[in-house]
């Protein structure tokens, strides 16, 4: 028994249990109410969701909004700029599906009150581009919390989910989620029917390029830490496309966007001698990725590439020309409340360093890359799909269901969906959320069992690093420095130089190969082993430290995935240097992962690319 | 730091603890009162800037690339559905700024549970809450799988 165990252990029984109340999470939450009026729907947090997740600080827009009642676009259009951006590999029929139901998730957020900005000529929303709106979105993430709260029958704050549980019955299936609270220290033992993990993906697996006190000054939240995969992983199901890690180009230090500017403001980029440069790189990029590169929009990943190498040429910086554009005092306005809205430390770098950009044209960089499922990139679980028209190789069961019974997902979770954004996150929870509902109802006195013996394990496991740090804290005379103990923070940032300097980060310029990935492989293993002597001297850093646990895994299934994959699919996020070339031949597929928590083999397959639309 | 508290101003309360995403506004067990207890891992996403009744929590720019002398404050009024920004420059500009947070009363969405309840058809539709009325087409698109094809396009 050990110091820790004695903990009180709340047991919370559900019929679905949502797992991360982020925007993905409120949807799921909403529409299990909507469809499941008798059911026990919980949803259960790390943080609280009234801010909680990637759109916590809000957003200024939305990135997927189709406008079918005006016919602005149609599915079909989103389905083909996904595919175009993601160099072809994107599972065309979630991202269907996701575009269909997209524009009543928007109309339902202005009928909750989101103020979303109107053009005054035509009275329709304001496009920021072909597919984003503007809106006041400082109160977004409350909004929606709001939502999700009313349909909840309870919501878990604070509790950091760390294991999902497996059912005694049917190995293959799911059965709830234990994790603690992060206040109190209770242990929680969730009984559910269906889960949905609407949990985050990953930032702080690669080392960010501000290590100091602003090294939590990522694009991606420092509180995204990669649950939405390691919960998955660790529960067997499959994963796709894990290698293909985003790399953004913003503004510098503070990472504020970028998308107003290029698209409503119509500022543009130049190298640091006032010169266009990405069309010098045509020739060069076209050698690599061959027809792709004349595809419209440019995919995200070939203007990185440009910035990249007009960057090594030794033309850098490259800036944003907002001089002209600014002198507009609208646009400066939309310019400045555009940071204020979603990156507020942008406008507080700009502040200190005297940037103001009527009169300098700011720096763009390249940021640290970052594992996620909802943005230009589409890591995450292999998830069945829409039952009217997904091939039948993509579907195995209920939408959004993973590879393991009663397991499903939405937004950052589910793999091959890029470009969802906010929104479509939403959206793909409403799907999985309707989805649970249909298998709960048919599950019928089939129903999954929690082992007392899985629990009261996994309660020895959760609380080992405060054990850990207990005994040890005294052998030392006082630091951080313990021959028996490890803090999580160390661990990260061992983590973040393995993945950085072997797995294609900041300081190789993204490039890495097979005997750089095979040595990142060793370390990381390490690394895993080393996680079984964390110490946490309170129940934050035992948050913390399954944080980076989740990060681990995630890391390592990117690390394999990227092994797997011998070509170079997307310059700009990633170089596999002894494979530079795209490779239509061997890799117009998807990649697999299944892991293997007790032997910790990883196994990998190709998965098909169905094209859905022309 | 990036978020720190005056000493003066923070009554203890706990908002920001409640609210912070990171979880590192804590209470200070000596003072009394809350204080950033991670500020690397601080998003300066102003939550906690925003929750205090007591205005007591600021930013300073992380040090480590940010210069002193700026400032970047706020003020969310729900009641009036506004927040009003002050940016102040190192070089002692300044710009503000005013915009709507919500169109409608705080707590006045609807629970989904009290729409009419879906019909055992709609149950094992496509269609979602509120669809297809709240799509303001006349329904649901949809492919058939006759359209798949593999190979490159």
């Amino acid at each position: 028994m050990g110091l820790f165990t004695r903990k009180k252990t709340v047991f919370v029984e559900s019929d679905i249990l949502v797992i991360g109340g982020g925007m993905a999470g409120c949807g799921a939450t909403y529409e299990s109410r909507y469809w499941g009026r008798d059911l026990k729907v919980v949803c259960v947090e790390k943080a609280n969701i009234e801010r909680s997740g990637a759109v916590a600080q809000g957003l200024y827009a939305i990135n997927c909004y189709m406008g079918m009642q005006w016919d602005e676009n149609q599915p079909e259009d989103h389905v083909r700029y996904a595919r175009n951006d993601l160099m072809g590999l994107v599972r065309e029929d979630l991202g269907y599906d996701i575009a269909r139901h997209v524009d009543s998730t928007v109309h339902k957020f202005e009928e909750w009150g989101l103020p979303i900005m109107k053009d005054p000529e035509t009275g329709r929303y304001l496009r920021e581009g072909k597919w984003q709106i503007m809106i006041h979105g400082e109160s977004y993430k409350p909004i929606v919390a709001e939502a999700a709260r009313k349909a909840a029958t309870e919501i878990y704050n604070r509790i950091m989910v760390t294991h999902l549980l497996m059912d005694k019955t049917k190995p293959n299936r799911v059965a709830g989620a234990v994790g603690f609270n992060v206040r109190n220290g209770n242990f929680y033992v969730f009984r559910s029917k269906a889960v949905i993990v609407s949990a985050g993906g990953a930032s702080h697996i690669f080392k960010p390029r501000a290590v100091g006190e602003g090294m939590g000054r990522t694009w991606y939240a420092p509180w995204s830490s990669a649950s939405a995969y390691a919960l998955p992983i660790l529960a067997g199901a499959k994963m796709t496309q894990m290698e293909n890690r985003i790399v953004l180009t913003r503004f510098k230090d503070g990472y504020g966007p970028v998308g107003a500017y290029f698209l409503h403001l119509k500022t543009y980029t130049e190298n640091a001698y006032g010169e266009e440069y990405e069309s010098k790189w045509y020739d060069h990029t076209k050698e690599l990725v061959g027809d792709y590169v004349d595809r419209h929009p440019v995919p995200t990943c070939l203007r990185n590439h440009a910035l990249l190498e007009e960057v090594k040429a030794g033309r850098g910086p490259i800036r944003m020309v907002t001089k002209e554009a600014f002198q507009d005092p609208h646009n400066e306005t939309v310019g400045w409340e555009n940071f204020l809205g979603m990156t507020i430390g942008q406008a507080v770098v700009w502040a200190s360093q005297n940037i103001d950009p009527k009169h300098t044209n700011p720096e763009l960089t390249t940021s640290e890359p970052y594992v996620m499922g909802s943005h230009a990139t589409c890591s995450g679980a292999w998830a069945s799909g829409p039952a009217d028209y997904a091939p039948s190789e993509y579907q195995w069961g209920y939408n959004r269901m993973m590879t393991v019974d009663g397991l499903f997902g939405a937004g950052d979770t589910i793999g091959g969906t890029a470009h969802k954004f906010s929104s479509g996150s939403f959206a793909e929870g409403r799907i999985a959320g309707k989805a649970a509902v249909n298998y709960v109802n048919d599950l019928g006195s089939d129903q999954p069992q929690v082992s007392e013996g899985e629990y009261e394990d996994l309660k020895k496991v959760v609380f080992q690093p405060l054990e850990t740090y207990q005994v040890g804290r005294n052998e030392i005379v006082a630091g951080t420095v313990s021959p028996s103990y490890m803090l999580p923070i160390s661990g990260l940032q061992r983590l973040e130089k393995i993945m950085d300097e072997y797995v294609g980060g900041i300081s190789s310029l993204y490039t890495t190969n097979e005997p750089l990935l095979t040595r990142g492989l060793e370390l990381l293993s390490m690394l895993k082993e080393d996680l079984d002597h964390l110490g946490a001297e309170d129940l934050h850093q035992l948050q913390r430290a399954w944080e980076l646990h989740h990060r681990v895994l995630a890391s390592e299934a990117v690390t394999q995935h990227t092994m797997f994959r011998t070509e170079t699919r997307w310059p700009g996020y990633y170089y596999r240097a002894d494979h530079p070339k795209l490779d239509d031949t061997d890799w117009h597929c998807f990649t697999l992962s299944r892991y293997d928590r007790d032997s910790g083999t990883w196994e990998m397959e190709k998965a098909p690319v169905y094209h859905i639309v022309d | 730091m990036p978020t720190f508290v005056y000493m003066t101003r923070c009554d203890g309360c706990g908002h920001c603890v409640d609210i912070c995403p990171s979880d590192i506004m804590h209470i200070d067990t000596t003072y009394r009162r809350a204080y950033n207890i991670e500020p690397n891992m601080c998003w300066e996403c102003y939550s906690c800037v925003k929750a205090c009744p007591q205005n007591a929590i600021d930013c300073r720019g992380y040090a480590d690339f940010a210069p002193l002398g700026h400032s970047v404050r706020v003020l969310r009024e729900e009641a009036k559905g506004t927040i009003s920004w002050k940016i102040k420059f190192r070089n002692g500009n300044e710009k503000n700024f005013v915009s709507p947070i919500r169109t409608t009363p705080w707590g006045s969405i609807k629970s989904p549970a009290d729409y009419e309840a879906p019909s055992q058809e709609a149950m094992k539709s496509q269609e979602l809450a509120h669809e297809p009325d709240a799509l303001n087409i006349d329904k649901l698109p949809a492919l058939t799988p006759d359209q798949l094809k593999q190979g490159v396009v």
